[in-house]
């Protein structure tokens, strides 16, 4: 039986009980033999590090901060991973050569390091069946996401179902995980060599020695103070759609222990989402598909960029960094009822009125000031385009600035709908400098003897800007699987 | 809960389920989702008895509570499938009488068994329920051949009108033409759903009971349960008509079709309700809805006591006791009967519309 997640037990249980975290007494007892191998984290890149070190390494033990039902970091909420593969298959159908895929990302930004990226890439093609090998089942691409169905892979039940399969295949081999174990500091010999880390717990601090640590802890996009140093006030409006314990607090200790940094401190990947989402956690359910099909005005009404420069998935990537440069760090997409059915339904129910002064009134915006936007927008709209939502259909706006180049149909049948935007982060790229070992390296580019990084923490490494689906979890996953090899190498030494 | 609140919370979980549709790969409900933007009861009724409730979705949900967006589909659909239930029984106030947990049902059965005992003590000849019948005889000695026939025949035919009274508002509340119903293609990919339990694969690897783990258990289990229910009713009409067309009276050997049917499917039976109701005791109950459970375990302690009082007749034919097990035997077929068109037995009827529907749609798209 799991631990029940929910508080509707008779009694006052212990808040580890509650919040299904590990009791201070069982991560004391941990603390009792040193171990082989300690991975921070429990998303992707930890738990394939921790399975492939078990293969070799004796006592391996994963340190989760958050409780149980929140393990797996941003994993939870991913669906596919992008390998490069030399023939189609069932779920994948034709090839992507590892050629195609460093083109790819060459296109959308170029990696940090080309070596490691190329590295990344060629080893990408061994993942998909290391993965069918630990439990991860596939399926096909998921409707709405045709133009990934050749390059990624897609998880059967998304990446909740990834992790729950991982953990099963990793606790079957006898990798130890707790939850609600936070690492709050490491503990050095020469400078160089990971001895101990330490837990903050409810109950003091406690030591665990260690032969190895690998670290796969995330980025610090949860952490709104971290992103105000960068990003002024504006932060605070900043959706975290992802797991609120990515607070950056791996990544910090590790910079303190020396390590180089890689990636700039305001990259990060954001969307647009709900701006009525949850602060934390929302997930792939609260993204707005709305934007090419509307218009997108700030709160003082005015539009402030081409709604339809870009097709799939690249418009995903750019309109949250849009919105993140807006006032108040907010936008509004409007359409009308004949636009509705061209995307996917929105979680939270639009604003809608049928007239465009009675739908801003609704969301709030200056209702003269829209209709004048409105009115503007359809003047411009070429009567002669052929809207088609499959491709880039140049059906566009003549003479309007800033222009829509696709997509731009006329709002003009009632009933009229208002979604409000706000940039949801997914993930930051800045991180810890790496070689092709996994070792975190120092400032000077020395490797520290026993201490690896994988995951988020140091995918800043290959990808620092732009955005490739799928392919935060191939470096996850190839990176993961190096640590975990080399980490219980160097514990059997 | 109210039904507004219902059908409201129904709606709301399952427009998050649309606007994310990572579970599209686990089974039928999801992708028949999508092709519906907006809900309406019917939809929902269709959706919630197409779930085949193997928990793969609640797993695998990173809205699942405690997450604020509180999505368990597998609760809200059983508790739409419940309502389902009473609403289109028939007769309607029926619903209420018989729609109960197991201990009701243990009770009836006991209170029946009483009924049928007091009955074959005062009228049956020489008022002897403690008699002895040996190979000569049988039960007609204690309830005489026309009572019994007259009485399970009209429970039959009762169980029958109920069935299709019932199934008949079902379809038409999910919105199909009733012709549709005479698809043979899609009555035939139906059963072939239904007979394989294709959606209690859990996508792959069987339904996620007891634990958050998946495996063949429940799905076996079930099969059991479905299977021997047939073989049983195979056991009772080859008995049907050894008797009435070939005038061979019973009891029957036990190298005899209808004993052998009816030994194989009640082993089968009790198994299978006893691994079910064994699952469903370990089982987290955070995915699972009250009033379903009542059903669920009622159902399957109805079938239990069939067979094993089935059984009882079997070892104890030759002894004193068969007039009082014989008592308790037709009890619980009665009450099983009688409570058929109001509890947790009605599922099988509406999953496999629903599987009929579903068909039809995706022979469409």
């Amino acid at each position: 039986m799991p631990p029940q997640v929910t508080a509707d037990v008779a009694g006052a249980p212990p808040p580890w009980r509650v919040l299904s975290t590990t009791s201070p007494i069982e991560l004391r007892r941990f603390a009792a033999q040193p171990w082989d191998v300690v991975v921070v984290g429990s998303g992707n890149a930890a738990l394939v590090a921790a399975i492939t070190a078990r293969k070799t390494a004796q006592r391996v033990l994963v340190l989760e901060r958050a409780p149980r039902h929140l393990r797996g970091g941003n994993s939870r909420h991913t669906r596919n991973i992008r390998c490069a593969h030399e023939s189609g298959d069932d779920f994948t159908p034709g090839a992507y050569s590892v050629d195609e895929l460093c083109h790819d990302l060459q296109v959308v930004g170029g990696a940090e390091s080309p070596a490691l990226a190329r590295f990344a890439a060629a080893e990408s093609r061994t993942i998909p069946q290391w993965m069918a090998d630990h439990g991860v089942r596939w399926q096909p691409a998921l409707s709405g996401t045709l133009n990934l169905s050749r390059t990624n892979r897609f998880f059967l039940g998304g990446g909740t179902a990834l992790i729950n399969h991982y953990v099963r295949t990793a606790e079957s081999a006898g990798v130890v995980v707790a939850y609600g174990a936070a690492v709050s500091d490491m503990l050095l010999h020469d400078d160089r060599t990971v001895e101990r880390v330490a837990l903050d717990t409810l109950d003091g601090r406690i030591g665990i020695s260690t032969r190895s640590v690998v670290v796969a802890a995330g980025g610090f996009e949860a952490n709104h103070d971290w992103l105000r140093r960068y990003w002024g006030a504006a932060a605070d409006n900043f959706l975290v759609r992802g797991t609120p314990f990515n607070d950056g607090s791996a990544l910090a200790l590790l910079i303190s222990l020396g390590a180089g940094v890689v990636g700039s401190p305001r990259g990060f990947h954001a969307i647009a989402v709900d701006a009525r989402a949850p602060r934390f956690d929302g997930g792939i359910a609260t993204r707005l598909d709305s934007v090419p099909f509307s218009i997108v005005v700030d709160r003082d009404g005015r539009r402030f960029a081409d709604e339809g420069s870009d097709i799939w998935p690249r418009r995903y990537a750019s309109w949250g960094r849009l919105i993140a440069d807006q006032s108040g760090q907010v936008a509004y997409s409007v359409y009308d009822s004949q636009a509705a059915k061209h995307f996917m339904p929105s979680m939270f129910p639009a604003h809608t009125g049928n007239t465009v002064a009675a739908v801003a009134d609704e969301a709030q915006l200056d209702g003269a000031r829209l209709e004048a936007t409105v009115t503007e927008f359809n003047d411009h709209v070429d009567p002669d385009g052929h809207f088609d939502p499959s491709a880039l259909d140049a059906c566009t706006t003549l003479g309007l600035i800033p222009p829509k180049s696709n997509w731009a149909l006329r709002i003009e049948t009632p009933p009229f709908h208002i979604l409000p935007l706000r940039p949801g982060i997914t993930f930051t790229y800045m991180g810890v400098a790496v070689n092709e070992h996994a070792q975190v390296l120092d400032r000077h580019g020395e490797p520290f003897t026993n201490l690896y990084a994988a995951g988020e923490v140091m995918s800043g490494n290959i990808l620092s800007k732009g955005y490739l689906a799928g392919f935060g979890l191939t470096i996850g996953a190839v990176f993961g699987r190096i640590a975990g090899q080399e980490a219980a190498r160097h514990a059997a030494h | 809960m109210l039904l507004i609140d219902l059908q409201a919370e129904a709606t709301r979980q399952l427009t998050i389920c649309n606007a994310c549709r990572y579970c599209e790969g686990y089974c039928a409900v999801f992708p028949a989702l999508e092709i519906r933007r907006d809900l309406e009861r019917g939809d929902l009724v269709y959706l919630a008895n197409l779930c085949h409730d193997c928990r793969a979705c609640y797993y695998a949900c990173m809205y699942a509570p405690p997450h604020e967006f509180g999505v368990n589909v597998p609760k809200v659909l059983s508790a739409v499938r419940e309502e389902t239930y009473s609403r289109y029984s028939w007769p309607r106030f029926a619903a209420k009488i018989f729609a109960r947990g197991a201990l009701w049902t243990i009770l009836a059965c006991a209170l029946a068994a009483v009924v049928i005992a007091s009955g074959i003590a005062l009228f049956a000849p020489d008022h002897r329920l403690f008699g002895v019948v040996l190979a000569s005889g049988s039960f007609y000695e204690f309830v005489p051949y026309l009572t019994l026939v007259s009485v399970f025949l009209a429970l039959g035919v009762f169980v029958l009108v109920a069935t299709i009274a019932g199934a008949l508002s079902f379809w038409r509340d999910t919105s199909s033409p009733l012709r549709d119903l005479l698809n043979l293609r899609a009555l035939r990919q139906a059963s072939r759903d239904a007979l394989k339990l294709r959606y209690m694969r859990g996508g792959g690897d069987g339904c996620f009971y007891p634990s958050d783990q998946p495996s063949p258990h429940r799905r076996i289990a079930h099969s059991l349960v479905f299977y021997g229910f047939f073989l049983d009713l195979a056991a009772t009409a080859t008995a049907a008509l050894m008797q009435d067309v070939w005038r061979v009276m019973p009891p029957y050997p036990l190298v005899s079709v209808p004993v052998v049917l009816g030994v194989t499917g009640g082993v089968m039976l009790v198994l299978g309700t006893s691994s079910l109701i064994w699952l469903k005791e370990r089982s987290d109950t955070v995915p699972s809805s009250a009033g379903m459970r009542l059903k669920d375990y009622a159902l399957l302690t109805s079938l239990d006591l069939v067979a094993i009082t089935g059984f009882l007749i079997l070892g104890l034919r030759t002894t004193s006791l068969l007039g009082v097990t014989l008592a308790v035997h037709l009890a619980s077929v009665g009450v099983l009967f009688l409570t058929m068109p109001y509890g947790k037995f009605v599922h099988f009827g509406y999953r496999y519309l629903a599987l009929v529907q579903n068909a039809l749609e995706s022979h469409q798209s």
